[in-house]
C-alpha cells in the first residue's frame, strides 16, 4: 500500500523511537484526583466561601459576646437609674441607656443570650423530634408512614406564627413557653426532610446489603441512614436558628415574648417604638442592628453550608 | 381534574375545622377560663352578651356546637373590650385597610421578586447577580418590624412625600408595603433565580435554541414558565408571612386594619377577638393554599394527567 | 469532487473550568456533501457533541470558546454571522436532534406548539398553515392521528414517539442539514432500529444531509456514507463505511470494532472492550493521545504527534504505525 506521508508536525524523528513501548508503565497520564472524605471535602469547600466564613466568624463573635458581654459592665440588665434616662452612648454607657435608665450595652448582650439560646434550643429540639419522627416514618414505610405523614400534612396546613401566637396567649410569656411554642410546630419541616432522605437512601444497595447480612434495624439506622441524611439536616438546623430568633423577637415585639424586665431584642425594639423620631437613635439602632446582623450571619452561613454539602456540586 | 379539586377542597374544609376546634378548646384551656360563666359577672351588659352568645350555661360540648354554628354563619359575637361593638364590626372596619396593604404587598413582592430573580439568573455570576443575592439575603435578614421602624425613623420623617402614619392615599401604602414585602420578595427572587438557572440547563432549552428562537422568546416562553411553577407553590406560605407580618407593620404605621385590632386584642386579652382573627386568618391562608394547588394543577399539564389516572 | 454543503476546518474548542482549560475539540476537519450521511463515532467525552454544537454555534460561551478553525455552510462562514443571522440558520438551514427525547421537549407546552414555533419564527406563514405542515411531518415520521395529537403534551407520548416528534420538529423548515446527536442512545434496542430506518426513509424523501453522532458503530453501519472516528478531541481515522469496517487502520478504530457485535453476524469473535480510559483533556499528552491504551504503542507515539496519512481519496488516519519504519502488526 503506497502510503503518502504528509509529515508536517515534527522535525526528523529518530529511527530508534519506533521500538515498541512497554505499555505496562503507561499509566503516566492516569487521572489522579485526591480522594477526600465527604466531610473534609465539604469543609474545604465551605472555607473557600468567604461569605459563609464571615458568617461563621460573626456567629462565634456574637456567641462569645452573649456570654461575656453582660459581664463587661458594672450594670445589670434590669438595674434602673432614673436620673439617667435616655442618655446617649458615652464612656459610662457604651450603647446609651433606655427610658428607665437601664444600660443598653448590658441589655443588648443579655438580649443576645436570649436570642441565641432560643435559636440553638429550637434547632436542637426540632432536630431530635424531626429525626425521630421522619426517620421512623421513612424507615417503617407503609401504614405507619401513611398515618404519620397525614398528621404532618394537617399540621403543615396550619399557619405557623399564628399558632405560635395562640399558644403564647394561652401559655403566657416566658423563655420556656417560647421554646415550647416554637418547637411544637417547627419540627414538621425537619421531619419531612429526614423522611425524604431516608426513603431515598432506603433503596440504596448498601442498606439492602446490610439487611441481607442480617443487621438489626437500629444498626442500619445508626450506621447507614443517619450519616447520610446529615447534610440536609444540618443545613435545615442552621436555617432554623434565624427563624426562631425572628419568631422570638416578633413575639416579644407583640408583648408575648419574655416577660417584663428581661431584655430581648424584640422587646427592646418594641420599647423603642415610643421614642421613634425623638433623636434617641440608639434605642432602636442597637437591637435592630444586632438582630439583623445575627440573622444575616446565620442565613449566610446556612446558605454556604448548603452549597458545601450539596453532593451535586461534587466533582 | 374534578376529582383532584374535590380532594383538595375536602382537605381544606378539614383543616379549617381543625383550626376552629383547636382555637375553641385552647381558649377553654387557658388557666382561669376566660369564657367560663363564673368569671363573667352577670351585672355587666357585655358579659351578659358574651354569656348568651357562647351559651355559657350549657355544657362544653353544647357550647362547642353553638360556636361552630356561629362561626360557619360568620358571626363572631361580641367583643370583650369594646363594649358596644361586636367582633364582626371591628373586622369589617379593619378589613379594607388590611386587604389593601396585603394585596399591595403580594403584588409588589411577586413582581419585583420574579424580575430580580430572572435578571440575576440571566446575568449569572455577574455584578447584577451578586447584588441581587446580597439584597435578597439582607431582605430576609432584617425583620419586617425593624424595617418598618427604620423607615419611619429615617425615611418618612425626612421625605415629605411619605406620611408618617394613618391611612388613606396610595402614599400611605408604599412604605409599609415595602417593609412587609422585602422578605417575601427576597425569597421569591432567590427561588426564581435558582429555578431559572436549573431550567436554563435543561435539554428543552437547547432544543429551543436549536430551532433558532430568540433569547427573549426562549426566556419568556420556555424558561420563565417552568421556573415559576415552584414559585406558585410557595405563595401559600408567603401569604402567611405577609398576614402575620401585617400585625406588627399595621401597628407601627398605625394603620387601622385587622392586624392592629388583633395586636390590641392580644394585649387586652380580648379572647373572642383573638379567636375570630385566628379563625379568619387561618381560613384565608387555607383557601389561598387551596387556590395555589388548583392553579398548579392548571399550569402544569403533568399533574392533570396524574389525577385523571388515579 | 462534488460540491460541499458544510466544511469544517481545523476546529478547536476549549472550556475554561476551575480545574483549568478543557481542550474538548483539538483541530477537527471534515466536510459534508448535500444529501450525504456522515457519522462521528467515538467514546463518550471525546468531543462529538461539542463539535456538533459548534456547527450550530450553541457552545455555551463562557465557559466555552472556539479557539481557532472555521465552519462554512454553503460557502458562508458561520463565525462571521451576527447572532441574529445565526438564528436564521438554526432550525431553518440546520435542524438538530438530541439524545434524550424524554427531556428534549418542554413538558409544559403542547407538541403542536413546539412543532410550529420554529417555522412561525422563520417563515411568514399563518398558524394554521404551520399546523398543516406539522401534521404533514408527523405523518412522515409515522405518527398516527397527527391532527389530534398536536394538542397533547410530551408526557402523553412514549420515548420512541417523542424522538419521532423531535425529528419532525427538526425537519419543519426543510433544512439542508440535519444533526442528530446520539439520537438512539436513550432508546430501547427495537426502537433504535425503527428510528434508524426512519432516518434512511426521510433522507430518501427529503434529500437532507445528515451528521449522525453516536458511540455505537453498529448504528452507523446501516446509514452512514462516511465515518469519522474521534478520539480525545481529534479525528483519528476517517473513511467510507467499507473502509472503516473492512480496512481499519487506527488501533482505536480496531478497538471500537471489536467492542461491537459484528455486522455480518459472525459471533465467533468475542467482543473486547478497549482497556483503560481516555486521557485527561485538561492536559492532553504530548504525542498521540491513544498511546497509553494502545497495544501497538511505540516510543515515538509518546513523544510526537502523528501525522495524517492518506490511504485513499477519502480514507485517512493519524497514526505512527503508517510510518514505513514501524513494524506492521496487522
Ligand atoms: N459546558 C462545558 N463545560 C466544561 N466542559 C465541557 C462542557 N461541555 C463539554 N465539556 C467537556 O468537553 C469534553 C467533550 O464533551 P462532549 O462533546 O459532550 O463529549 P461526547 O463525545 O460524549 O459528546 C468532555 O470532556 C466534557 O467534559
Ligand atoms: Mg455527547
Amino acid at each position: 500500500m503506497p502510503a503518502t506521508q504528509e509529515r508536517a508536525t515534527k522535525s526528523p524523528v529518530d529511527d530508534s523511537l519506533f521500538a515498541p513501548l512497554n505499555n505496562k508503565s503507561a499509566e503516566h497520564d492516569a487521572i489522579v484526583r485526591p480522594s477526600v472524605g465527604y466531610w473534609k471535602d465539604a469543609w474545604q469547600r465551605l472555607l473557600k466561601n468567604k461569605l459563609a466564613v464571615s458568617g461563621l466568624i460573626i456567629i462565634v463573635f456574637l456567641t462569645i459576646m452573649a456570654i461575656i458581654g453582660p459581664m463587661l459592665t458594672p450594670y445589670t440588665y434590669s438595674e434602673q437609674t432614673l436620673s439617667n434616662q435616655n442618655a446617649g452612648p458615652s464612656a459610662e454607657h457604651w450603647f446609651g441607656t433606655d427610658n428607665l435608665g437601664r444600660d443598653m450595652f448590658t441589655r443588648t448582650w443579655y438580649g443576645a443570650r436570649i436570642s441565641l439560646f432560643i435559636g440553638f434550643a429550637a434547632a436542637l429540639i426540632e432536630f431530635v423530634i424531626g429525626v425521630l419522627y421522619g426517620g421512623i416514618s421513612g424507615y417503617k414505610g407503609g401504614r405507619v408512614d401513611n398515618i404519620l405523614m397525614r398528621i404532618v400534612d394537617v399540621l403543615y396546613g396550619l399557619p405557623y406564627l399564628l399558632v405560635v401566637i395562640l399558644l403564647m396567649v394561652i401559655m403566657g410569656p416566658g423563655l420556656f413557653t417560647i421554646i415550647v411554642a416554637l418547637t411544637l410546630t417547627g419540627w414538621i419541616g425537619m421531619a419531612r426532610i429526614v423522611r425524604g432522605q431516608v426513603l431515598q437512601l432506603k433503596t440504596n444497595e448498601y442498606v439492602l446489603a446490610s439487611k441481607v447480612l442480617g443487621a438489626s434495624t437500629s444498626r442500619i439506622i445508626r450506621k447507614h441512614l443517619l450519616p447520610n441524611t446529615m447534610g440536609p439536616v444540618i443545613v435545615s438546623m442552621t436555617l432554623t436558628v434565624p427563624g426562631a430568633i425572628f419568631a422570638e423577637a416578633f413575639l416579644s415585639f407583640l408583648g408575648l415574648g419574655v416577660s417584663a424586665p428581661v431584655a430581648s431584642w424584640g422587646s427592646m425594639a418594641n420599647d423603642a417604638l415610643g421614642v421613634l423620631n425623638t433623636g434617641y437613635w440608639w434605642r432602636l439602632f442597637f437591637p435592630a442592628f444586632f438582630i439583623s446582623l445575627t440573622m444575616l450571619a446565620f442565613n449566610v452561613f446556612g446558605d454556604g453550608l448548603r452549597d458545601a454539602l450539596d453532593p451535586k456540586m461534587r466533582r | 381534574m374534578l376529582k383532584y379539586i374535590l380532594k383538595r377542597f375536602a382537605w381544606m374544609v378539614l383543616t379549617v375545622w381543625i383550626i376552629i376546634t383547636l382555637t375553641f378548646f385552647l381558649m377553654h384551656a387557658i388557666p382561669g377560663d376566660p369564657l367560663d360563666v363564673a368569671d363573667v359577672g352577670s351585672s355587666d351588659a357585655a358579659s351578659a352578651n358574651l354569656a348568651a352568645y357562647y351559651n355559657l350555661d350549657q355544657p362544653l360540648a353544647m357550647q362547642y356546637v353553638t360556636y361552630l354554628k356561629n362561626v360557619v354563619t360568620f358571626d363572631f359575637g361580641p367583643s370583650m373590650t369594646s363594649r358596644s361593638r361586636t367582633v364582626n364590626d371591628m373586622i369589617e372596619s379593619g378589613f379594607p385597610a388590611s386587604l389593601q396593604l396585603g394585596l399591595a404587598t403580594l403584588f409588589f413582592s411577586v413582581i419585583s421578586g420574579v424580575v430580580l430573580g430572572v435578571f440575576a439568573a440571566l446575568k449569572h455570576n455577574k455584578m447584577i447577580d451578586y447584588l441581587t443575592m446580597i439584597l435578597a439575603v439582607i431582605g430576609i435578614s432584617i425583620p419586617n418590624f425593624i424595617q418598618s421602624m427604620l423607615f419611619i425613623n429615617y425615611i418618612a420623617v425626612n421625605v415629605e412625600f411619605f406620611p408618617i402614619a394613618r391611612w388613606g392615599t396610595y402614599r400611605h401604602v408604599i412604605l409599609p408595603a415595602i417593609a412587609l414585602a422585602s422578605g417575601p420578595m427576597a425569597i421569591i427572587a432567590r427561588l426564581t433565580r435558582s429555578n431559572m438557572l436549573e431550567v436554563l440547563t435543561q435539554d428543552y432549552i437547547k432544543t429551543a435554541k436549536a430551532k433558532g428562537l430568540s433569547t427573549m422568546k426562549i426566556v419568556v416562553k420556555h424558561a420563565l414558565r417552568n421556573a415559576l411553577l415552584p414559585v406558585v407553590t410557595i405563595m401559600g406560605a408567603l401569604t402567611a408571612a405577609v398576614l402575620t407580618g401585617s400585625f406588627v407593620v399595621e401597628r407601627i404605621f398605625a394603620i387601622p386594619g385587622i392586624g392592629q385590632y388583633f395586636v390590641n386584642s392580644i394585649s387586652n386579652r380580648d379572647y373572642p377577638m383573638i379567636m375570630a382573627t385566628t379563625v379568619i386568618y387561618s381560613t384565608i391562608l387555607v383557601v389561598m393554599m387551596f387556590i395555589v394547588d388548583i392553579l398548579y394543577g392548571l399550569i402544569d399539564p403533568r399533574i392533570k394527567l396524574h389525577s385523571k389516572e388515579d | 469532487m462534488s460540491e460541499t454543503l458544510l466544511e469544517i476546518n481545523d476546529l478547536a474548542v476549549s472550556f475554561s473550568t476551575q480545574g483549568g482549560e478543557v481542550q474538548a475539540v483539538r483541530g477537527v476537519s471534515f466536510a459534508v456533501a448535500p444529501g450525504e450521511t456522515v457519522a462521528i463515532v467515538g467514546e463518550s467525552g471525546c468531543g462529538k457533541s461539542v463539535t456538533a454544537q459548534s456547527i450550530m454555534r450553541l457552545v455555551p460561551e463562557p465557559p466555552g470558546r472556539i479557539k481557532h478553525g472555521s465552519i462554512h455552510l454553503n460557502g458562508k462562514d458561520l463565525a462571521a454571522l451576527s447572532d441574529k443571522q445565526m438564528r436564521s440558520v438554526r432550525g431553518k438551514q440546520i435542524g438538530m436532534i438530541f439524545q434524550d427525547p424524554m427531556t428534549s421537549l418542554n413538558p409544559t407546552l403542547t407538541v403542536g406548539d413546539q412543532l410550529t414555533e420554529g417555522i412561525l419564527t422563520h417563515e411568514n406563514i399563518s398558524k394554521s398553515e404551520a399546523e398543516k405542515k406539522a401534521v404533514e411531518l408527523l405523518n412522515l415520521v409515522g405518527i398516527a392521528n397527527p391532527q389530534e395529537r398536536l394538542k397533547l403534551y410530551p408526557h402523553q407520548f412514549s420515548g420512541g414517539m417523542r424522538q419521532r416528534i423531535m425529528i419532525a420538529m427538526a425537519l419543519m423548515c426543510k433544512p439542508s442539514l440535519l444533526i442528530a446527536d446520539e439520537p438512539t442512545t436513550a432508546l430501547d434496542v427495537t426502537i433504535q432500529a425503527q428510528i434508524i430506518d426512519l432516518f434512511k426513509e426521510i433522507q430518501e424523501k427529503t434529500g437532507v444531509a445528515i451528521i449522525i453522532i453516536t458511540h455505537d458503530l453498529g448504528v452507523v453501519a446501516q446509514i452512514a456514507d462516511r465515518i469519522n472516528v474521534m478520539y480525545a478531541g481529534e479525528i483519528v481515522e476517517s473513511g467510507t463505511v467499507k473502509e472503516i469496517f473492512y480496512k481499519p487502520q487506527h488501533p482505536y478504530t480496531r478497538g471500537l470494532l471489536t467492542s461491537v457485535p459484528r455486522l455480518d453476524g459472525d459471533r465467533s469473535q468475542p467482543l473486547i472492550p478497549i482497556a483503560g480510559t481516555p486521557p485527561d483533556l485538561f492536559s492532553p499528552p504530548e504525542g498521540c493521545a491513544f498511546t497509553s491504551r494502545c497495544k501497538y504503542a511505540m516510543e515515538v507515539c509518546r513523544a510526537y504527534d502523528p501525522a495524517v496519512t492518506h490511504l485513499s481519496d477519502r480514507h485517512f488516519t493519524k497514526c505512527w504505525l503508517q510510518d514505513e519504519r514501524a513494524e506492521k502488526p496487522f
